[in-house]
């Protein structure tokens, strides 16, 4: 029932990459996840490996019961076990909620369709047709021709209008890992970096960091 | 609901800050004696009667109020350390004093839960607040004096800190970048120095008045 590294938190601060429990990946991930504008990527082995030792100690606490064993250490299990289901549970509402946001620009993009879990797909796909469809019976049909697309305002739109991005320029906190020096600008303009010690907090443009985010380098506060 | 923080008003809220914190290592003196625990957070104990033992802040303040153990104040939280720490936030203008991140969440914690472990409990609580009070206005004076930057860096300022100034600084931010970036293009383009855009030096009202 052990987890499945190490006691988790070395340090008060920063969490080493060897000795990182499951519950503080998750807590990272919720972070994150919670910190940024899009949605993330889906950590799906970590979900997994998290619900099934939540089924575990779930079986044990029953067990603990049954047995009468002693009701403070029972009471202090179901503490850690609400805890992390809390995690569990906020990670992917958080999710849903973004997804729900951002309805039809996820499954448009292919690079956020990569990032959703099948069942987020399942719902995201049954959720735009039902909206696609409500919008249709309503409005759109009562529309003239021109105007009757779900994503696009009119026919001669040539992108989809209607539909709403992530705001990717949003400023964010940040905290380095590492030793990180980004680009602060985009490619033509004049090539700023700025350079964040390990540690250090910056707030910045979720942009900036996005690539460093999905290799861990730098975690949202 | 687990997740449905506002997200008008902040990204996390009060709570959900304090469960972040809630994981910090402190340590405490058992009273009794229990096995190990197996948690899916980690592995803690044995417990032994007068042994010092780490554990998490929140199994940390489960046990003290079930009277089974007592804290051991962490060393940051002494009157002589806090007194310093105080003397110099007052000093410098700008910068900020190193402190756990988590500091005003462990401090709040300790004092509901554990005040008669702490020596001083009444100067270590108001020395606590004063530094509060110092850095908070720190920081709100410090955000009259932003520009158009893309990153901003803040160092040593501690969690509750961030998340309570977070709103105001992202939208000032946004807008400074908003209207900054079309300019960038525009000389871009150009490359003629025309007049030269006014900084907006217009100073903005905190959200919050004082």
């Amino acid at each position: 029932m052990a987890s499945s590294s190490e006691v988790g938190g070395s340090s008060a601060d920063y969490e080493t990459m060897m000795s990182t429990s499951d519950v503080e990946l998750l807590k990272r991930a919720w972070r994150n996840e919670k910190a940024a504008p899009e949605i993330l990527q889906y950590e799906g082995a970590l979900v997994e490996r998290a619900k099934e030792q939540i089924e575990l100690v779930e079986e044990t606490i029953e067990d603990y019961v049954e047995n009468g064993k002693d009701p403070l250490l029972v009471s202090l299990y179901q503490m850690d076990l609400d805890r992390t289901q809390f995690l569990l549970r906020s990670y992917l509402r958080v999710r849903l909620l973004k997804i729900e946001k951002f309805m039809f620009h996820n499954l448009k993009s292919e690079e956020a369709e990569r990032r959703l879990s099948e069942q987020e797909r399942v719902f995201a796909t049954k959720c735009a047709d039902d909206l696609a469809k409500h919008f249709e019976e309503t409005v759109l049909l009562k529309l003239p021709e021109n105007y009757q697309s779900v994503l696009k305002q009119s026919q001669i739109s040539e992108v989809d209008d209607m539909v709403p991005q992530p705001h990717l320029d949003t400023f964010v906190v940040c905290r380095s890992n590492n030793f990180v020096s980004l680009n602060l600008y985009e490619e033509g303009e004049s090539p700023e970096t700025v350079e964040m010690e390990r540690g250090d907090l910056y707030f910045i443009r979720y942009k900036i960091v996005k690539g460093a985010i999905e290799s861990g380098q730098i975690d949202l506060i | 609901m687990a997740g449905q923080t506002d997200p008008h008003i902040s990204l996390f809220s009060p709570q959900e800050v304090e469960f972040m914190a809630e994981d910090e290592l402190v340590e405490i003196v058992p009273n009794m004696n229990m096995e190990q625990l197996n948690f899916i957070s980690g592995d803690f104990g044995r417990f032994i009667p007068q042994i010092p033992t780490k554990v998490p802040l929140w199994l940390a303040v489960a046990l003290k109020r079930r009277g089974k153990c007592s804290f051991r104040p962490p060393g940051w939280m002494s009157v002589d350390n806090l007194t310093q720490i105080l003397e110099a936030e007052r000093e410098s203008q700008s910068t900020f004093q190193a402190l756990p991140f988590s500091y005003v969440e462990i401090a709040r914690l300790l004092f509901d839960h554990a005040h008669d472990d702490i020596p001083d409990k009444y100067m270590v609580r108001s020395l606590v607040e004063d530094i509060r009070d110092v850095r908070l206005h720190k920081l709100e004076t410090n955000l009259g004096s932003f520009q158009g930057t893309s990153a901003v860096k803040i160092s040593n300022v501690s969690a509750m800190e961030v998340n309570i100034v977070r709103p105001f600084v992202r939208r000032a931010l946004e807008a400074f970048y908003k209207h900054d970036k079309p300019e960038a293009d525009v000389d871009r383009d150009t490359r003629s120095s025309r007049q030269q855009r006014e900084a907006n030096n217009e100073p903005r009202r905190p959200l919050r008045q004082r």
